[in-house]
This record gives C-alpha cells, sequence and structure tokens, in this order.
C-alpha cells in the first residue's frame, strides 16, 4: 500500500511576528530584553522632546501681531509675530531701505550662478565659473557698495544680517581657495624656507581660535599700517576672517595633493611640462576635484563660524537677530527664545543642505572604488 | 656634462625663491613693527610686558584661586586660564562621554535610537555653536526660576544664579583614604604586570579584573571607615535671597559647558561610528570564531582597533573644543578670550602683548594636546615588522 499525494498543501501564510508591520517592529525594536529597553528608553526620550517642542512652536505659537502685547498672553510659545516683523532687518541689517534690491539682485545672480554650477550636466559651464570667479564679486562689490555708475553709496557699517554673514563667509572662501592652494604648495616643497613658512603659517593659524584673531583683526591691523591711515572695520574682520580659513584650506587641499599618485608628477615631467604647468593643467584639476567634499565642508564651517563677527562689533544675521531682543516694544519672556530659533532653523538648513551637497559629490567621486 | 644655463637651474631657482621668500616676509614685518612702534607712540601706550605687575581693580565673577580687585593683571592672567581649562576639561569629559553613546547608538540594530542618534547628530553639528550657547544662556538658563523656588535633583540644586553642589568637607585622617587609594592603585599596576608575564611565560594569566576592582574599591573604603569616615558633605542652604555653602557652578559657565558638550559630541558620535565602521566585519566574524564571547571581541579585537582610527581626529575635536570656549567671549564668562583679551586689553590698551600672550597660550595648548595625542597614538599603532 501506498498514498501518494495528489495535491499540494494549502500554503499557510508566514507567521504573523516574522513578516510585514509586526516583523519589523520584532526585528527592530524588541528583539532582545536589552533592546526592549533601548526601544523605552528612546521612546521616553521622544516623549520628553518632540511634544513639548510642537507645542511650543506650532500648536501655542503667536503667529501674528504688532507689538508685545500679542506675545505676551497666558502660556505662549513661541513669538513668531516678532520674527515676522523684524524679518527685514534679520535678512537685510541697517542697509537703506530703497537699496535692498541691490541686495537681492545680488543673491539672486550669486545662487543662479552656483545653481547653474552645480547641476550635473549643465552646459557652459566653464563660461559661467569664469563668470563665478572674474566678474561676480566685481559686481557683488559695486552693487553692494555703490558710489558709481549713478547707485547711492551705502557704508559698510550698515550692513548686516544674513547679507553680512554671507558677504564673509563667501569671501573668506573666495579668498582663502587660492591663498590655500598657495600654501599646501609651499608646504609641500623641496625648498627648506619655504616648506617652514607654510608650516608656521599654517600651524599658527590652525592653533588659535578664531575669536582671538578677529580680536587682532579688528585691534593689531590698524597698528600694522602706517599712521593716520583708517580703515573699515567690515575689512578688516574679511582680512581675519581669510587669513584664518586659507590655513584650513591649505590642510584640505594638501590632503588632496597627497591623493595624487607620484606618476602622474613624473608623467607631467616627462611631458616637459614645469612646476606651474605641470600643477595648473595636470595636478591641481585632480586633486581639486577630489577635495570638493572637504571645500564645502570648510565652507560649512566658516559659514557657522561667521556668527563670532558679532562679538567684535557687527552685525551679522545672529547679531541682528540679537540686537532685536532689546527693543522695549517686543519685550516678552518668548522674544529670545523665539529669535534663537529662528536663527538657528535658517542656520540648519543651509548647512544642512551643504552638508548633504557634499556628502553626494562624495558618493559620486567614489562611484569607481565602491563594490556592489 | 654641459652645464645648465642660470635661469634653468632648479638649484639656483630655489636659491632665487627662497631669498626672495625671506625678503618679503622680512619686508613685511619690518614694515608692520616700524608702523606699530609709530602708532603706539602716537598713542602713547606703553609697551613691554610690565602691566602685568599693575593692579587690576575689578572683581571676577568665578575665580579658582585666591584673586581680588588689589590682585595684579598677572593674577588675572592665571585666574583666566584655569578658567579656559576648567571649562574645556568638563567640556571634553562631557562631550566625549555623549559622542561615545551617540556613536555606538547610531550603529545599534535598534532602529529607533540609530534614528535618534542620527537625528541628533545633525540637528547639533549644523547649529553654529556661538548661537547655541546663546540659546543656552539667554533663553533657558536665564528663565529658571529664583534661587527661592530652585529646582531640585538630590543633591543639585539649580536656578538662575547656577548650579549647586553640596561641598565635600574633608576631615582628619582623610589624606590616608587619599594614601590608600594610591596604593591599591599601585597594586593593581603590579598586579597586571605581573599577570601579563605569566601570560607570556605560561600561556596562563592571573585573575585581574575582579580582585583589581576588589583591591581599587576595597582598600579605601576599608580605610574610610577605620579613620571614622572622615568626609561629610555640606549642602547649599537658603540664606535670605540666596544660598550659601555648597559650590556653585555659575550659568555662564553652565551655558558654556553645556553647548561645547553638545556640539562637540555631535561631531565625537561620527568620528566613533566611522571608526567603528572602518574596523572590517571579517575582525568580528573571525573574534567569534576564536570563540571569544562578544563583550571580550568588542574589548580585545574591535574596540583596540576601531581606537586607532579614531583617536587622531578625536584628537583635534578636543583641541577645537578648547579653541571654542573662547566663545565664552560673548557670555562674559571670565576666561582667555573674554577676561584677558578683552578686560584687561581694554584696561591696558596693550593690545600686542596681550594678544600674543594670549594667542601663544592657546597654540601652546594646541601643541601640547597634540602632542601627549601622539604619543599615544604612537603606542597604539600598528606595529609592524
Amino acid at each position: 500500500m501506498s498514498f501518494v499525494r495528489e495535491t499540494y498543501l494549502k500554503e499557510t501564510p508566514p507567521p504573523l511576528l516574522r513578516v510585514g508591520a509586526l516583523g519589523w517592529l520584532r526585528a527592530h525594536l524588541f528583539s532582545s530584553p536589552g533592546n526592549m529597553l533601548l526601544t523605552l528608553l528612546g521612546l521616553y526620550i521622544v516623549y520628553v522632546t518632540v511634544p513639548p517642542v510642537i507645542e511650543w512652536a506650532l500648536l501655542d505659537a503667536v503667529w501674528r501681531g504688532s507689538g508685545r502685547d500679542a506675545c505676551l498672553v497666558e502660556n505662549a510659545g513661541a513669538c513668531w509675530a516678532f520674527v515676522a516683523a523684524k524679518l527685514g532687518q534679520f535678512i537685510y541689517g541697517r542697509y537703506t531701505l530703497e537699496e535692498r534690491w541691490r541686495v537681492d539682485l545680488v543673491f539672486l545672480i550669486g545662487v543662479l550662478t552656483i545653481g547653474w554650477l552645480m547641476i550635473g550636466r549643465a552646459p557652459g559651464k566653464r563660461f559661467i565659473g569664469i563668470f563665478a570667479i572674474l566678474v561676480y564679486p566685481v559686481l557683488a562689490f559695486v552693487l553692494l557698495t555703490g558710489g558709481a555708475f549713478g547707485l547711492a553709496a551705502v557704508e559698510t557699517s550698515l550692513w548686516g544680517g544674513l547679507m553680512l554673514t554671507f558677504v564673509v563667509a563667501s569671501t573668506g572662501i573666495a579668498v582663502s581657495l587660492p591663498l590655500g592652494i598657495l600654501l599646501a604648495l609651499g608646504r609641500r616643497s623641496q625648498m627648506p624656507v619655504v616648506r617652514m613658512l607654510s608650516i608656521f603659517y599654517i600651524e599658527a593659524w590652525r592653533g588659535v581660535p578664531l575669536i582671538t584673531v578677529l580680536f587682532m583683526a579688528s585691534v593689531m591691523l590698524p597698528l600694522f599700517l602706517p599712521p593716520g591711515t583708517n580703515f573699515d572695520k567690515l575689512l578688516r574682520v574679511l582680512i581675519g576672517v581669510a587669513l584664518f580659513s586659507s590655513a584650513y584650506m591649505a590642510e584640505v587641499v594638501r590632503g588632496g595633493l597627497q591623493a595624487i599618485p607620484r606618476g602622474q608628477y613624473e608623467a607631467a615631467s616627462a611631458l616637459g611640462l614645469g612646476f606651474w604647468r605641470a600643477h595648473l593643467l595636470i595636478i591641481m584639476p585632480q586633486a581639486l576635484r577630489l577635495v570638493i567634499p572637504g571645500i564645502v565642508n570648510t565652507f560649512i564651517g566658516l559659514f557657522k563660524d561667521t556668527t563670532l563677527v558679532m562679538i567684535v562689533g557687527l552685525f551679522d544675521f545672529l547679531g541682528s537677530v540679537q540686537v532685536n531682543f532689546s527693543d522695549a516694544n517686543w519685550a516678552t519672556p518668548q522674544t529670545a527664545a523665539s529669535g534663537y530659533a529662528f536663527a538657528a532653523l535658517v542656520f540648519w538648513i543651509i548647512c544642512f543642505s551643504m552638508s548633504r551637497y557634499s556628502m553626494r559629490i562624495e558618493s559620486r567621486l567614489n562611484e569607481g572604488t565602491r563594490r556592489a | 656634462m654641459r652645464r645648465l644655463p642660470l635661469l634653468s637651474d632648479p638649484r639656483a631657482r630655489a636659491w632665487f625663491f627662497q631669498i626672495l621668500a625671506i625678503l618679503l616676509v622680512g619686508g613685511f614685518l619690518a614694515v608692520a613693527v616700524s608702523n606699530t612702534v609709530d602708532n603706539l607712540r602716537q598713542l602713547n601706550v606703553a609697551s613691554g610686558f610690565g602691566f602685568l605687575q599693575h593692579t587690576a581693580g575689578f572683581g571676577i565673577s568665578q575665580t579658582l584661586i585666591d584673586y581680588s580687585e588689589t590682585s595684579s593683571y598677572g593674577r588675572v592672567f592665571f585666574v583666566a586660564l584655569l578658567n579656559t581649562l576648567l571649562a574645556a576639561g568638563a567640556g571634553i569629559f562631557f562631550a566625549t562621554i555623549l559622542g561615545f553613546l551617540v556613536g555606538m547608538g547610531r550603529l545599534s540594530s535598534n532602529w529607533l535610537v540609530a534614528r535618534l542618534s542620527a537625528v541628533y547628530i545633525e540637528v547639533f553639528r549644523n547649529i553654529p555653536l556661538l548661537l547655541q550657547i546663546l540659546f543656552w544662556y539667554t533663553a533657558v538658563l536665564s528663565n529658571l526660576p529664583a534661587p527661592r523656588n530652585s529646582l531640585q535633583a538630590g543633591g543639585l540644586l539649580m536656578n538662575n544664579r547656577g548650579l549647586y553642589f553640596p561641598a565635600p568637607v574633608t576631615g582628619p585622617g582623610f589624606g590616608y583614604v587619599v594614601a590608600a587609594a594610591l596604593m591599591a592603585l599601585l597594586a593593581v599596576v603590579v598586579l597586571r604586570y605581573v599577570s601579563n608575564r605569566k601570560r607570556i611565560v605560561t600561556g596562563q594569566g592571573l585573575p585581574v579584573f575582579w580582585p583589581g576592582l576588589g583591591l581599587l574599591l576595597g582598600l579605601p573604603l576599608l580605610v574610610f571607615w577605620l579613620a571614622g569616615t572622615p568626609l561629610h558633605f555640606e549642602a547649599p542652604v537658603l540664606r535670605g535671597f540666596n544660598f550659601t555653602g555648597g559650590v556653585r557652578a555659575i550659568p555662564e559657565l553652565l551655558a558654556l559647558v553645556f553647548a561645547l558638550s553638545i556640539y562637540t559630541a555631535a561631531f565625537i558620535a561620527e568620528i566613533v561610528r566611522s571608526g567603528i565602521q572602518a574596523v572590517s566585519w571579517g575582525q568580528t566574524e573571525a573574534a567569534t570564531a576564536l570563540g571569544l564571547r562578544r563583550i571580550d571581541a568588542l574589548r580585545l579585537v574591535i574596540i583596540p582597533q576601531a581606537m586607532r582610527v579614531i583617536i587622531p581626529p578625536l584628537t583635534s575635536q578636543f583641541l577645537n573644543l578648547t579653541k571654542n570656549s573662547s566663545l565664552a567671549a560673548a557670555l562674559a564668562y571670565p576666561e582667555l578670550a573674554s577676561l584677558f583679551a578683552g578686560t584687561v586689553l581694554n584696561q591696558t590698551g596693550q593690545a600686542v602683548e596681550v594678544l600674543a600672550i594670549t594667542m601663544a597660550v592657546y597654540l601652546s595648548l594646541s601643541l601640547l594636546t597634540s602632542m601627549v595625542m601622539n604619543f599615544y597614538n604612537s603606542r597604539l599603532a600598528l606595529v609592524e615588522r
């Protein structure tokens, strides 16, 4: 006697605890007692942080109002009305009201240019790049300072807000990139004097905090110049920031230079290229491509560090937020927290998106070395 | 051999460029110095370091050493230096703990913990440190209740004047306890050494962990009890509008240490994560194949290798934290940048000397830290044949 089964058994569904939402929960949150404890701890942290923040920032927040009374209600959350009322100052500082379009224009052109350069395969990148390096700084300078081509002059003491933050950060990067390249080459040079000078410069700047550099720039730079010369406070800070960040930039570029195999140098020499042409045509294009993420990271750091200029009396974005706390018309217990929260949000959005961008480039550069 | 023309001889060129560099730098320095001397003469500012002996004449909100208004500027310098070191030390301590926790949390198999750690890292490292310091100081700590309604937790008290700890008060005989603790430490070191020697010779070591722990805790406790418990804590007491007794951490210090540790911890967490990920998966598998328990695999195989990757960037984070403690200049926490390069500079007007001293201190702190860390690093580094 034998029995041959002629039909398949009916399929049973997989165990409930292994698949679907429950399975996922079990695998990722409750796989062991220790894990369960961690999950509970995590839930507790979420419980203590998230609801109060949402309540404060959204549910209880005051969105509209023309003065402190709006935000002085009982259990009031964030006073966004304050931020809305002062937004112009946060962005432009005390820049002349009728001339603010110039700032907008500079910003718009800048965004368009950089956006164009950031798109992977946009046409005409070469011309846009030349425009960004050679024309744009001059254009921005003329538009922002004025005093030529029929534009009214706007003193730099009136500059402030987010605009000043961008001016300081982008000038810092624009000046520190060429300086940093020179210093990095100097540090790798065969000539002992040049090498020692570069190392000394780089290590000295990197060893001291930016704030002392800013103190030095605002107090000591005027002393270095012939008696009687008086120069712009913003310019002093810009010089300090540029010198400081060029030391960091030099180290970033050096990292790129070290990643270029010796064969590239030898091949360039074999082709009869001298030092400068070899670097300009062979080494630098490869090295700089490698360090784009590093440069973006330096820029993020510099962008965050520009807040320090408020300590030497310039009103950057954070400075102009802070200075508005003393407005008696908006004196409420929530003013400071709201202002800082807004500033933090703006900084966060800018820095986070830049860091994402640099990560994307990094992964694109690593395309060849990644394993499937 | 044909001689190269002078212009294309690399050695001649090298000489030329180096002499040019020296001339340029030297010339710049000479002009700057002569201008500075002229300017200072015009401004009638004294020069030299004599001012360090002059009386400062102002009070300081937090001093770790004896200080009064009649003390000299030199004394102010040491007060400021110690306050910087205190803030940096506390910051490094908390940032390291928090950073390692978050960094390991980032790699946790627990989805929620990994997400929370990632959010922590992305939020705090993308907000400027100065903003965080000011936020803690202005928006949080100044909004705490007055001393009368202080928040309490254990022996700790917190109000808008700062954080109060119970102060340890030592009685006679406490020295014996310290001596006992030191002896226990020495004994453990000797035990470890002997055990390692024995392991090399026989392949079988001595038990170290539990006896060592017993020695370290037991001996001092025993002596402590024998000496008649010569230590008690003096809790802060509310008198009038304020607390007396206890140790107080001023709000400026709290805000600074909070922000520094939270900010730097985000960076340390990323370093820890990448360090652990840098140890290849095969190492874990090999450790398991050798029959090591999970904890031993971590302790003996993974962590030593991860530390090798973690230490160098960790050092630079410690340095960054130390340098960032100068952001206290925005809060008037009395440390080098705000007290010495701020108040003292404004009072004496001797910008060159004051800034030179300040920068030299930070520079030597940097060099010192990197020296210590390099030494540690070289001990951990791969020993290759």
